[in-house]
């Protein structure tokens, strides 16, 4: 008699090819433990059916990459026998449904992705979307995901340096929270995956599993609807003193020499955590999950399969070293049991009180995973905007105090003051700046590190969007004198059966691969979230990056700040102002349209190379140009530094708001003194870089072409936007 | 100096005040794991921040029932020098070692910022480097760090010259606008009777290092260095 009804399959997000091909593998019809198992392996979340395809373009190796893409997260070589393992991760869904808890676990599993590595987390960043500032919604789930990335990081001990927030209508149903963790380990002592050792234990360390997150994985991969608030038991819930516990735990443990493999029980827990270790160790494995610790009682072996109870780790021990370990967890109070050892059958078997429960082929199951070429049409770009045809009757001033106020340039000192930024004593950099420095600790050297994206450009062409992108991060990092090494990708977009959301997928990767390879900048680590969409409403396609750069002497950093009156501002990079999809035209012009600028990738590793030679030859302020032109850029090194500046507009500019809020790519802006200023320019020259003298420091105002605003005046709005706003909703 | 910093199972800080006393007294301070029922021979202990048992109960509350807080309560009575930074004011106010407690700030959210402290009591083994009155810049990083005691308690701390430390702006001035946290009297540091046990908010360790954007927070240790050795 069949237990397993079409229902019963269509409940566990199995489409009738998946379970056709469920039944082939298994030559007869799986149980409730086992379909939840094919449940949650396929689903989007763990097996990139949608992207495989289109990941496997990405440019992944460089002379300097230690581990690429596959394992928990990217591993970088930053020389002395020292390495930088990180990544960056979606908690989208969870984080709409219940914010606090949801962005909290998404800081708590990234961290440790990183860890299981071998690294000791070092930082975190968060990208973070939402909704109109208008919708009903926004203020509670910004306070919710900004407390909740808060509790949790701030507890841990590790320092929250950098990040993003914008705001846009698309977000309204689904906001996105992107955490990145990066760490610092011995590039000797690198951990990974891979089970090994036919009869070697299985070992269970951490908290206890319960009922929370059951199905995570396979709710993060479908669509919301009106009662996706229904589902907030599928959220976990985090424990930051025991993810503190286990980071201390895990880094002793990776001391004693005793870890074959070691891999975070995440999304879909232990099933994917055994399954994978497995799998890429081409073993068995036999489990007793009676022996897994409970946090309650009358738990059932499909309830612990799927939990996705935070804090958990799995570990393959050599023989005879399950003393020595359990004797830490005992010191630090984790729970610590052996459920299991490593077989030669090539299966996984489940057992219960000595019954096998479950009994399924692990490489078919892991390795024949759906993969779809899904239909998907290309995004059109549009017509280019012709700057001369953009009406402009607003001054310039003005736009400059509008655009400022606005929430996608407004500081978001509220959000960073809410996170320890400076736990850890190494934090040169702080918030606020084109990237944050963390120095490593006890040397000279920094990890600048950014997180960046161009939602508006990604939509209106998703090719030059991705390309623009790993450009903006390779400029963040560049802009601190540092060296961009890599980056990781955390792919948010809609649902891919839709093909033009499939385009935008297809176009966003192509133009980050092609940019990446260009740029020599590989991408090392990611993870995709699809299906965000709310009744049908996609959000802008959000190919967040986040990028990890090193300078060797911290002491040479350059910061966006002003330092002194009397210095020339130079930008670096060809001003025509380029008005398509730009913040001036959304916000000043009331339009979301144009083709966005192009980006010159030769032209980019030119302007870099130089900016960053003349950062390390003395250099010490520098800033890149992007979202609202030269205009902002230089506003924001003047409330940066509480110095003033006035920009001259040169006289053969027609049009002089696209000359100063035109978003042109590949621009930074640097001071140097006044009488060196014709030399630097040269020498600009000589490398192949335009350089262009347009004013100087000094005074208290911003100076834009004769007109005028006080620096103060312009802080008081870039600083209270986000108090004032949080603040009318209590 | 010898010198000694407790570690707790949730402290993040232990390695930043490790760090801080070491950029004075060039060499690192012993580490003592709570479950220690012993302390090293020290004229020195720091009691550092974070969050001891993941302050899910009463921030401090369970770690000053560790072993090891009934060794530091009675090296603290025998006159050896104790400091607690941010957690570790929490704990030396739950272990009973200073007055008063520390609440939730007043507008119930985390913060993590410089902010400015007029030194008020500067004749002390922990503040003889500075002088009264003078402002210093220095961190917090905290969500409990709102400074309560009963109207009697905060007069006798005034009149015995408890006060370490307040909050003020950067010109010294003593202002509600420079209250962060919503302590009483501006609180940000207090001293026990004797002067020898100081508890504080703002991380004094996080700016001893020029790289990291100040030093104001190095003469604290380095009077400490000087008193005793």
């Amino acid at each position: 008699m069949s237990e397993i009804t079409p229902e019963i399959v269509a409940e566990h997000g199995l489409s009738e090819d998946e379970w056709k091909l469920c039944l082939e593998i298994m030559g007869r019809e799986p149980n409730l433990n086992e379909l939840g198992i094919f449940s949650v392996m396929w689903s989007e979340h763990c097996s990139y059916k949608s992207s495989k395809k289109w990941l496997k373009t990405l440019p992944t190796e460089a002379p300097w990459v230690i581990c690429g893409p596959g394992e928990n997260a990217g591993v970088i070589d930053i020389e002395d026998n020292q390495a930088i393992i990180f990544k960056m991760e979606s908690h989208n869904h969870p984080s709409y449904i219940e914010p606090y808890q949801g962005a909290a676990t998404g800081v708590g599993g990234i961290l440790r992705d990183v860890f299981t590595m071998g690294a000791r987390p070092i930082c975190n960043l968060n990208a973070l979307r939402f909704g109109d500032v208008d919708h009903e919604k926004t203020r509670h789930l910004v306070s919710g995901v900004v407390s909740g990335i808060s509790g949790y990081g701030n507890c841990v001990g590790v320092p929250t340096v950098a990040g993003e927030c914008e705001f846009h209508s698309s977000y309204n149903g689904n906001n996105l929270v992107n955490a990145m963790a990066v760490g610092l380990a011995d590039a000797d002592n690198i951990f990974y995956s891979a089970a090994a050792g036919v009869g070697n234990p299985v070992v269970y360390f951490g908290s206890k599993t319960g009922r929370d997150g059951i199905h995570g994985a396979t709710m993060a991969s479908a669509e919301f609807t009106e009662d996706s608030e229904e589902k907030r038991p599928t959220v976990q819930v985090g424990d930051p003193f025991t993810e503190k516990l286990v980071i201390e735990a895990t880094l002793e443990l990776m001391q004693t020499g005793s870890i074959v493999a070691i891999q975070d029980m995440g999304a879909a827990g232990l099933t994917s955590s055994s399954f994978e270790m497995a799998s890429k160790g081409g073993v068995g494995v036999e489990l007793e999950l009676d022996q897994v610790p409970m946090r309650e009682e009358g738990m059932t072996p499909y309830e612990l399969m799927l939990s996705e109870s935070q804090e958990r780790m799995l570990v393959i021990l050599k023989p005879g070293m399950e003393a020595e370990a359990k004797a830490i967890m005992d010191k630090w109070d984790l729970e610590f049991a052996v459920i299991g050892k490593l077989t030669d059958t090539g299966n996984m078997v489940l057992k219960w009180h000595g019954e096998v429960v479950g009994d399924l082929p692990i490489d078919p199951l892991a390795l024949a995973s759906p993969e779809y070429d899904r239909p998907w049409v290309k995004t059109e770009r549009p017509a280019e905007i012709d700057a001369a045809s953009v009406e402009s009757n607003v001054g310039r001033i003005d736009a400059l105090k509008t655009l400022t106020a606005h929430p996608n340039f407004a500081s978001k000192r509220w959000i960073w003051e809410q996170y320890d930024h400076m736990v850890m004593g190494d934090t040169v950099g702080r918030p606020g700046g084109d990237s944050a420095i963390v120095r490593v600790h006890e040397t000279n050297k920094g990890i600048a590190v950014t997180s960046d994206c161009s939602p508006r450009y990604c939509y209106q062409d998703p090719h030059e969007g991705g390309k623009q992108i790993v450009a903006e991060t390779y400029r963040n990092i560049t802009a601190v004198g540092a060296t961009p090494l890599a980056v990781t990708d955390n792919l948010n977009f809609g649902n891919p059966e839709r093909p033009e959301i499939m385009g935008q997928i297809v176009g966003c990767i192509e133009g980050i691969g092609e940019a990446c390879r260009a740029l020599d900048y590989p991408i090392v680590s990611g993870n995709v979230s699809l299906y965000n969409e709310t009744n049908g409403q996609g959000i802008l396609p959000t190919p967040t990056l986040g990028a990890v750069g090193l300078i060797k002497d911290i002491d040479k950093a350059a910061s966006v700040a002003f330092k002194k009156d009397g210095q020339a501002i130079i930008v670096l990079g060809e001003t025509k102002g380029w008005l398509g999809a730009s913040r001036y035209l959304e916000i000043i012009c009331g339009r979301e349209e144009g083709a966005p600028p192009l980006v010159d990738l030769e032209a980019e590793l030119k302007t870099g190379n130089f900016v960053r030679a003349e950062i390390l030859c003395g250099v010490d302020t520098c800033h890149d140009i992007s979202d609202g032109g030269i205009a902002v850029a230089v506003a924001e090194m003047a409330m940066a530094g509480n110095i003033g500046c006035s920009i001259d507009i040169p006289a053969n500019v027609e049009q002089a708001y696209a000359w100063l809020f035109g978003e042109d790519q590949g621009r930074y802006i640097v001071t140097v003194d006044a009488d060196k200023a014709d030399a630097f320019v040269v020498k600009a020259g000589e490398a192949g870089v335009t350089a262009n003298i347009i004013g100087q420091t000094g005074g208290s105002d911003v100076v834009l072409g004769g007109e005028g605003i006080g620096v103060a005046e312009l802080k008081d709005l870039h600083e209270n936007w986000m108090p004032d706003y949080m603040a009318a909703g209590e | 100096m010898k010198a000694a910093v407790i570690v707790f199972p949730g402290s993040n800080c232990d390695r930043d005040m490790m760090v801080g006393i070491e950029h004075s007294l060039g060499r690192k301070p012993e580490m003592v794991w709570h479950k220690e029922t012993e302390l090293p021979d020290v004229d020195f202990i720091a009691v550092p921040g974070g969050f001891s048992y993941g302050d899910y109960l009463r921030c401090g509350a369970m770690s000053a029932h560790s072993p090891i807080m009934r060794e530091v309560v009675k090296k603290a009575n025998a006159g050896v020098r104790v400091l607690g930074v941010c957690n570790g004011f929490q704990i030396l106010t739950e272990a009973g070692l200073l007055p008063g407690v520390l609440m939730r700030n007043a507008k119930l959210k985390f913060i993590c910022k410089d902010v400015h402290l007029k030194v008020e009591n500067a004749s002390t083994d922990f503040t003889s480097k500075y002088s009264a009155g003078q402002a210093i810049r220095i961190p917090v990083a905290h969500h409990d760090g709102n400074y309560f005691a009963a109207d009697d308690v905060l007069k006798s701390i005034e009149d015995n010259n408890q006060v370490a430390f307040r909050y003020c702006d950067e010109a010294g001035n003593v202002s509600e606008e420079a209250n962060i946290n919503g302590s009483r009297n501006n609180i940000a540091g207090i001293l026990n009777e004797n002067k020898n046990v100081l508890g504080m908010m703002p991380h004094p360790e996080r700016l001893c290092d020029a790289q990291l954007g100040g030093t104001d927070g190095k003469p604290l240790f380095d009077a400490l260095v000087e008193a005793l050795s």
